[in-house]
């Protein structure tokens, strides 16, 4: 301990003190502030173009799953139209048959409904034509039945006859 | 921790060296001239010096290397050369005072140079406040300037392009290394940003100041204690006054210990506060003067066997060594930086008192 009291140099202390507080300030002004400013900026450079590839990164990836989506959703929609699509169809024919075999029902149902009318209209005329031209008949052959006298008296003596018999 | 093994080699060393020199007598002389030179030299390089000295040619005595300036202050100022002292073997005069080099430290003598002892042999002549630009300041000087211009350089590059140049593309990754392993998990995502400049300075001051260590310049900055004791003081001042108001609350009255116990803890949590940039101070001292005394030891080994085999074992063991010793270096500095941002940390930590 006492060598190195003995050792220690005032001088070279005060050398030391000064020299080294001037390296340090003009250093820290010249050398360490734009070295470690250069460095953070840097730093912070590459940080952020690795922050933004990440990014992309993302974003691409996230587009081409909303790509996918997309293409999917389609798919499934696609699907869906069609699938609606022909049970429309399917529908529509089914209606349209069932509608049809009414049609047809009904159009024959009335149509056996006015023949029957047809008919009943032309028996009606037919037994008033038959009624006709029995009365005509009988009117005819009455006027020849009693043209003369005799064929007249031998007619109701005839009657006459018959109701004395009975 | 590193220094700690070090220390045991140093130890070993220390152990076997005595045991291989006695081997032969009659070298043992001069052996022993050449040993006391090494532990000179050693001695010599660890402490501070007045000036930059490469090396000595010992055959003509002559010293290659360069002055620096010697500013003192003792009622007035005095600025000379260094070169007046004669490497410490001459007096040096400056407006009619005189001074003397005296292991290592100047003292205000007479014209003749005349140190008076008391009886430990401590000198009693009077000492001027000394504010000279030694080798130590120089170097930092020098550090200092190299690490502004490299970190400036550095910094401008980033205004052409996000990728930095050359410099920066091998800072870059400590200075991140600062931020992500050493300040941000030890004083935590909220508070770290204004510690960082402090930080970063101390990081790479102490880890320039350490690998200029190692070059062959020999310069030996982190192994004096006033260095380190100026970067532990200033760790210690940035911790109490930015330190938050639980800070003090845990070292004065801990909470969730009963009564008695916090008057025991808080005396303790107050010496902590001390110790703790105390500890800072003598590691890195510890570590980079045992690091130099290593291998400083081995590389004067070299000339003290004759032997070939024994010299080329030392030479790998020096440059094993010496690789350790970058990586101290680097340890060094990690580990005042990581110890100073975890008392970062520490200050302005907000507990919930889950104690």
């Amino acid at each position: 301990m006492e060598k190195l009291i003995n050792e220690f140099s005032v001088g070279l202390f005060f050398w030391q003190t000064l020299l080294f507080l001037v390296l340090l300030f003009l250093l820290k002004k010249y050398a360490w502030k734009p070295i470690l400013n250069a460095v953070n900026e840097r730093e912070k450079s590459i940080e952020d173009a690795l922050n933004k590839a990440e990014e992309a990164k993302k974003e691409m990836a996230e587009l081409k799953s909303a790509n996918e989506d997309l293409l999917k959703e389609a798919r499934v929609e696609r699907d869906e139209i069609l699938k609606e699509a022909r049970t429309l169809k399917d529908k529509i024919i089914a209606e349209a048959k069932t509608k049809a075999n009414e049609d047809a029902e009904r159009i024959v149902a009335s149509a056996r409904e006015s023949i029957q009318h047809e008919k009943m209209a032309a028996v009606t005329e037919l037994k008033n034509q038959v009624a006709v031209l029995s009365i005509e008949i009988a009117e005819k052959i009455l006027k020849q039945e009693l043209s003369s006298e005799a064929k007249q008296s031998s007619m109701i003596s005839s009657v006459v006859n018959e109701i004395q018999l009975n | 921790m590193q220094g700690k093994k070090i220390f045991k080699l140093l130890l070993f060393l220390l152990l076997i060296t005595p045991s291989l020199t006695i081997a032969s007598e009659e070298v043992a002389k001069e052996e022993n001239s050449v040993k006391s030179e090494i532990k000179q030299d050693i001695m010599h390089h660890l402490q501070d010096a007045y000036d930059f000295h490469l090396f000595t040619d010992k055959t003509t005595n002559t010293h290659y290397g360069f002055p620096l300036p010697i500013i003192l202050w003792d009622n007035g100022l005095h600025v000379f050369m260094s070169s007046k002292f004669h490497h410490g073997e001459a007096v040096a005069e400056s407006k009619g005072n005189y001074y003397k080099i005296y292991h290592n430290k100047i003292y205000k003598t007479d014209a003749e140079g005349t140190l008076s002892m008391d009886e430990n042999h401590h000198v009693t002549n009077a000492k001027p406040l000394d504010f000279s630009i030694t080798k130590s300041v120089f170097s930092v000087m020098l550090i200092s300037l190299l690490i502004f211009l490299l970190f400036r350089g550095f910094a401008k590059s980033y205004k052409k392009s996000h990728i930095p140049n050359a410099v920066g593309k091998f800072m870059e990754p400590l200075v991140l290394f600062v931020r992500d392993e050493i300040a941000i998990p030890n004083i935590g995502e909220k508070h770290y940003k204004k510690y960082m400049s402090y930080l970063l300075t101390v990081f790479f001051f102490i880890w320039f100041i350490n690998l200029t260590g190692l070059t062959p310049l020999g310069i030996n900055v982190t192994g004096n204690i006033a260095v380190t004791f100026c970067l532990a003081l200033i760790t210690f001042l940035i911790t109490q006054f930015t330190s938050k108001k639980d800070y003090w609350k845990h070292i004065f009255w801990m909470p969730g210990v009963p009564v008695p116990m916090k008057f025991v803890l808080a005396p303790i949590e107050l010496l902590g506060v001390f110790i703790k940039p105390f500890a800072l101070m003598i590691r890195l001292y510890a570590n980079i003067s045992a690091g130099h005394i290593v291998l400083m030891s081995l590389v004067g080994l070299l000339f003290v066997f004759q032997n070939w085999f024994a010299r080329g074992a030392f030479l790998g063991l020096t440059l094993f060594l010496s690789i350790i010793e970058l990586l101290v270096a680097f340890l060094q500095a990690y580990i005042f930086t990581m110890l100073t941002a975890l008392y970062f940390g520490g200050a302005v930590a907000e507990h919930d008192d889950h104690h």
